[in-house]
């Protein structure tokens, strides 16, 4: 076997996840914010590791 | 970061390889045309950084587990200069921003406690267990690593467990967020980058090249990148909360009941859950870092034809265990390598430093158990 394999495993994993989510939680692009949160004006609000819950 | 990669510049391409490359570069922009349109511009930009990552410490294969080990065991110190220089070029666009846009954009800055320091300990040994740190578990995996592979779900299942019980944890005892703010803070951050760098250059084998070329570049590029997300996205680059995230969103689907960790029932948390994974920040440049390193290996002649490496059954245990172990203690530590030690550091929180001290000593640790564990591939 070669990494062509668990390359390709890899990916599916990400298809996965991304088929599942969108199953379940489509986004919104007419809810998406600016393009640059720089000069928005509006408050950061992303999840981070760092942070603790709010 | 693949082991193919150690094998020096690649020849060049055959005719054949030319319409198998020009399919990866049009995947990636499809890709990131989708979801710039279907969720929105910002998180297309965001995949694209993402990408870029992964291409970077692919690309250059740079990362940072790798260069901890060569410092430690053949006191190289190429690559930790290059990330420590690094995280000195994003500290000096991003703590003066911090200052002059407060809210706008944030920081990683976090508390300084017993389980954050025991977290980044346990971080530093596993990722040199696994070879593997935050990124570079995404890096591995997305390049055909069978270990990093193995060890991915697992971190991303530690990433949503350690978040469960982080406030418990974090009660055990944590100061105040202590943070360098400002241009006297930005002055002392790179008095510490340039005093750290001192150290490993006097600790440095005689002869060694003390910062390479294919380093230097990696440093700079990662370094954009960085700036890039701080500026799009408003916090700066993170890996492990988005594991996490996908770990409790398969939680949630299968009828699990997040009311009962104070972490993933806060209404911040509870709203990222419900939303989709395209719309989180780090999920996206997470994806991004495994399609980008996928990317380079698939360019690269013969990268993925490189045949697996035979490890003994005590390795993958090995593997499940420091993979959980990876995502539990970097949420106690406030981030893993990319989260506390170059965002922590370079937006001036005074947490990167005690990580980087804690992990570093981890990773001795680490580095004595990989073989035990029977790690080290027979080939």
């Amino acid at each position: 076997m070669t990494r062509s394999l668990t390359a390709a495993l890899a990916l599916a994993f990400v298809a996965a996840l991304l088929v599942f989510d969108l199953a379940r939680t489509p986004p919104n692009p007419y809810q998406a914010p600016t393009l640059l949160a720089f000069g928005s004006g509006a408050m950061a609000s992303g999840g981070f590791c760092g942070a603790l819950p709010d | 970061m693949s082991q193919s990669a150690t094998q020096g510049a690649a020849p060049a391409a055959p005719a054949g390889a030319m319409p198998q490359r020009a399919g990866l570069i049009l995947g990636a922009l499809v890709v990131v045309a989708l979801v710039a349109l279907f969720a929105g511009a910002r998180y297309g930009l965001l995949l694209a950084i993402g990408l870029g990552f992964g291409i970077a410490l692919e690309g250059l294969r740079f990362g940072f587990a790798g260069p901890w080990r060569a410092m430690i065991l053949r006191r190289e110190p190429s690559g930790v200069l290059a990330q420590l220089l690094s995280i000195a070029l994003v500290a000096v666009v991003a703590i003066p921003l911090l200052s002059s846009h407060a809210g706008e954009l944030v920081g990683a800055q976090a508390p300084i406690g017993f389980a954050m320091v025991g977290g980044a300990f346990v971080f530093g040994a596993c990722m040199q267990i696994v070879l593997g740190c935050g990124s570079g578990t995404l890096v591995n995996a997305g390049s055909g690593n069978p270990v990093s592979l193995l060890a991915l779900p697992f971190f991303a299942l530690g990433s949503f467990a350690g978040a469960w019980n982080l406030i418990w944890w974090t009660d055990l005892g944590a100061l105040p967020i202590l943070r360098l703010s400002g241009i006297p803070g930005l002055g002392v951050t790179l008095v510490l980058l340039a005093l750290a760098a001192a150290i490993f250059l006097w600790r440095a084998a005689p002869g060694t090249v003390k910062l390479s070329r294919r380093h230097a570049i990696a440093a700079v590029v990662l370094a954009l990148l960085a700036i890039g997300n701080l500026l799009v996205a408003g916090q700066p680059w993170g890996v492990v909360y988005g594991l996490g995230l996908w770990a409790a969103k398969g939680f949630a689907a299968l009828g699990g009941d997040l009311s009962g960790s104070a972490f993933w029932a806060a209404p911040g948390s509870m709203e990222r859950v419900q939303s989709s994974v395209l719309t989180d920040y780090t999920s996206l440049t997470d994806i991004g870092i495994i399609l980008g390193a996928f990317g380079v290996a698939a360019w690269r002649r013969g990268a993925l034809a490189t045949k697996l490496p035979s490890y003994p059954a005590r390795a993958w245990i090995a593997t499940i265990i420091a993979g959980f172990l990876l995502g539990y203690s970097s949420r106690l530590a406030f981030g893993c390598n990319v989260g506390a030690f170059f965002s922590g550091i370079s937006t001036g929180s005074l947490h990167g430093w005690v990580w980087f001290v804690a992990a570093f000593a981890g990773a001795f640790l680490g580095i004595r158990l990989r073989p035990a564990l029977g790690l080290e591939a027979r080939t």
